[in-house]
């Protein structure tokens, strides 16, 4: 019988991704580059107040990064869509849902990794203290990966669409509102002296949902898409 | 082996065929006819499962393909309009991906071989981008060579392909089905076998 | 008594029946709207607290009410749709989407014109506002993924999809909104009712029903169209007498 293991397709599929990634790196610099604009642009906008600064800074870098993983949303599957790839991916003797699971693994170290490893340094700009900068890189670890999950759902139900970016952007956002109100809480907790633990905990919880439903779902949303 | 009864098939809400029956055991080679929008693809994608029949059943070895589902998927290759190949991959990191996708176990040896076999020497490690719409199908029908499924359902395989590459077709086709392989494609141009009659299969 | 439900779930038959509903849940509405407004504005007496403003609220809780149960009775007949792929769930999901749209719409508006007086302020951040807007966001979502996708199939199953997920996913966002509002120290001012006039309540349920009167008469009107649009092709269709003529 022909059969990959699971971890056999999983590992495939990522190293596949990164490969090709790696190979057109202009498209993932340029989510950083939106990524590290916007959050540069907020204080031309608010004026350079430190304090008010400080007090917004969780709240931008969330809604920044939110916005940065929108527009690479575009690329999860598209391009396997238009070159026939993802139509023999289908076709694979394994569960669908794995391979989703791996192409949206591979998908957050291309577009969400930078996001949590540039983070820091884009709070140093708005004078975050070292502890919150800490919170905030484990709020965008557990947070990020949710919004390339719930962004999957959505990538794959537009699939092929006319003027997908801007629908996907309508679909997905409002979902990923309980990922923004729990991530840039975690940071504001701990500048205000809060428990940070729940909210941590709550995007954890969170993750563990997004891990066992959002694979399927997007794997059922691919087979619509695909008809 | 594959049996289709009182399939109906329908795009949107315009139906595209119905009433439509055949059978297909080893060594059987089929060809679908038809005009163009006459439902040459939507049969083959329904047979690989893309699309929900609108009506009647598609069975393999006497279990419905639905049912079977990954057990079906390793026992057929599907090549479709689309060659399915990364431009920023060359064709041996191609093959080796989709084979291994489709869980053929192959070292780079034999893929080597079977992209000379379809006469891509020298092209091996060239990104797939620099290669000429003819070459990439002959990357993509190397899949056919790597696999060891039985079944190969072929949208118009031929396309781009220049006359040696048809006659290194024909030539595949017939080993396939000495091995007990069917085929089910879809052409436009003229594909003769050596040796093994031509079924048709008239859509309207 | 068995009844064949099946009989009524294809859409021809149901073509018709919606044409006998539609215009008893009409006039049905009307009525109840005319005894309802004269209710809320002559009848019902003045409020001791939030005096005449407290009026809008005879339009604002059916709206609101009614604008989170059609989304549930859309996710519904989506997901049927989706399972049992029957084509005329899907339909009634589309035909419920506007409506279902346009009352959450009332709601956060008449919810703004009441919060400037009581509140001083047109919008606050509460949690029930804000999971009300992300509601009105999920609607639209739902209408514009089903109008951008041209092969009606797909768009019934995808939106279907989207609006199974977005089912789940309300009482999360309400929860995670609640959560948020407590930490940034609410905002709002309960709307505690202080035990309503009998006439307050009878002003309150007649506008209720005449609401939910007028979404169904709206919602079978709008699916008689979609049934026509899609079934454009059909025999049954061309022997209409409406459409012959």
């Amino acid at each position: 019988m022909n059969k990959l293991s699971l971890l056999g397709l999983l590992s495939l599929v990522i190293r596949r991704d990164l490969v090709l990634a790696m190979r057109r790196r202009a498209d993932v610099l340029t989510t950083l580059i939106f990524f590290v604009i916007v959050v540069s642009l907020f204080p031309l906008g608010v004026g350079p107040e430190m304090d008010m600064l400080r007090k917004m800074a969780p709240g931008v870098v969330w809604v920044a990064a939110l916005l940065a993983s929108m527009l690479s949303l575009g690329r999860m599957f598209s391009a396997d869509y238009l070159d026939g790839t993802l139509e023999q991916m289908m076709l694979v003797p394994q569960s669908l849902s794995a391979l989703v699971l791996a192409k949206i693994l591979a998908h957050w170290m291309v577009s969400g990794l930078p996001l949590v490893i540039m983070a820091p340094v884009l709070g140093l700009q708005f004078d975050m203290p070292a502890q919150a900068l800490w919170v905030l890189i484990a709020a965008l670890l557990l947070g990020t990966p949710i919004l390339s999950m719930i962004g999957a759902v959505g990538a794959a139900l537009t699939l092929g669409l006319r003027g997908g970016g801007a629908l996907v952007s309508l679909l997905v956002l409002p979902l990923c509102i309980p990922v923004l109100v729990f991530g840039a809480g975690a940071v504001e907790a701990i500048v205000s002296g809060t428990s940070v633990g729940s909210h941590l905990s709550l995007l954890g919880a969170l993750l563990v949902m997004a891990l066992v439903f959002t694979p399927w779902v997007t794997a059922l949303a691919l087979r619509i898409s695909m008809e | 082996m594959l049996e289709i009864s009182n399939l109906a098939c329908s795009r949107g809400d315009h139906l595209l065929f119905s009433d439509l029956n055949f059978s297909l055991s080893a060594g059987d080679l089929l060809q679908v006819q038809g005009a163009n929008g006459s439902g040459k693809t939507s049969l083959l994608r329904t047979l690989c499962g893309f699309m929900m029949p609108a009506t009647g059943e598609i069975r393999w070895c006497g279990q419905n393909i639905r049912e079977l589902g990954d057990a079906f998927y390793a026992e057929m290759v599907y090549l479709g309009h689309l060659n399915a190949i990364k431009d920023e991959l060359n064709a041996l990191e191609n093959l080796r991906i989709s084979a291994g996708l489709a869980g053929c176990k192959v070292d780079d040896k034999q893929v080597i071989a079977a992209l000379r076999r379809m006469g891509l020497r020298g092209r091996e490690t060239l990104p797939v981008k620099v290669l000429s719409q003819g070459q990439r199908r002959r990357v993509a029908l190397t899949r056919l060579l790597l696999s060891n499924a039985p079944l190969w359902i072929l949208d118009e395989p031929l396309t781009a392909l220049d006359v040696g590459a048809v006659g290194l077709m024909q030539e595949l086709i017939g080993e396939h089905l000495l091995n007990n392989g069917m085929v089910i494609y879809t052409t436009h141009q003229p594909l003769e076998v050596a040796g093994v009659a031509t079924r048709w299969l008239a859509l309207s | 008594m068995a009844i064949n439900w099946f009989k009524y779930s294809s859409p021809s038959t149901f073509y018709g029946v919606a044409g006998k509903m539609v215009p008893w849940f009409a006039w049905s509405a009307t009525i109840l709207f005319v005894a309802g407004l004269y209710i809320s504005f002559f009848v019902a007496p003045t409020d001791v607290q939030q005096s005449e403003a407290y009026r809008i609220m005879f339009i604002h809780v059916p709206a609101s009410i009614l604008s989170m149960f059609i989304y549930l009775v859309m996710a519904g007949y989506a997901a049927l749709g989706l399972i049992f792929n029957t084509r005329l769930s899907s339909m009634m999901a589309s035909a419920l989407a506007p409506t279902g749209a346009l009352l959450a719409f009332l709601s956060l508006w008449t919810g703004a014109l009441w919060g400037k007086p009581m509140w001083g302020a047109w919008w606050v951040w509460d949690a029930r506002l804000t999971s009300e807007l992300i509601l009105l966001f999920l609607y639209l979502g739902f209408i514009a993924l089903h109008a951008s996708i041209d092969d009606p199939r797909r768009a019934d199953r995808a939106s279907a999809l989207l609006a199974i997920i977005g089912s789940v996913n309300v009482p999360i966002i309400y929860f995670s909104v609640q959560w948020w509002n407590t930490l940034h120290q609410g905002a709002s001012v309960k709307f505690t009712g202080t035990s309503m006039h009998v006439a307050m309540q009878q002003g309150m349920y007649t506008m209720m029903l005449a609401v939910w009167s007028y979404a169904i008469a709206v919602s079978l009107l709008r699916v008689r169209c979609i049934i026509l649009e899609r079934e454009c092709k059909a025999q049954w269709v061309s022997e209409l007498a409406e459409v012959r003529q």
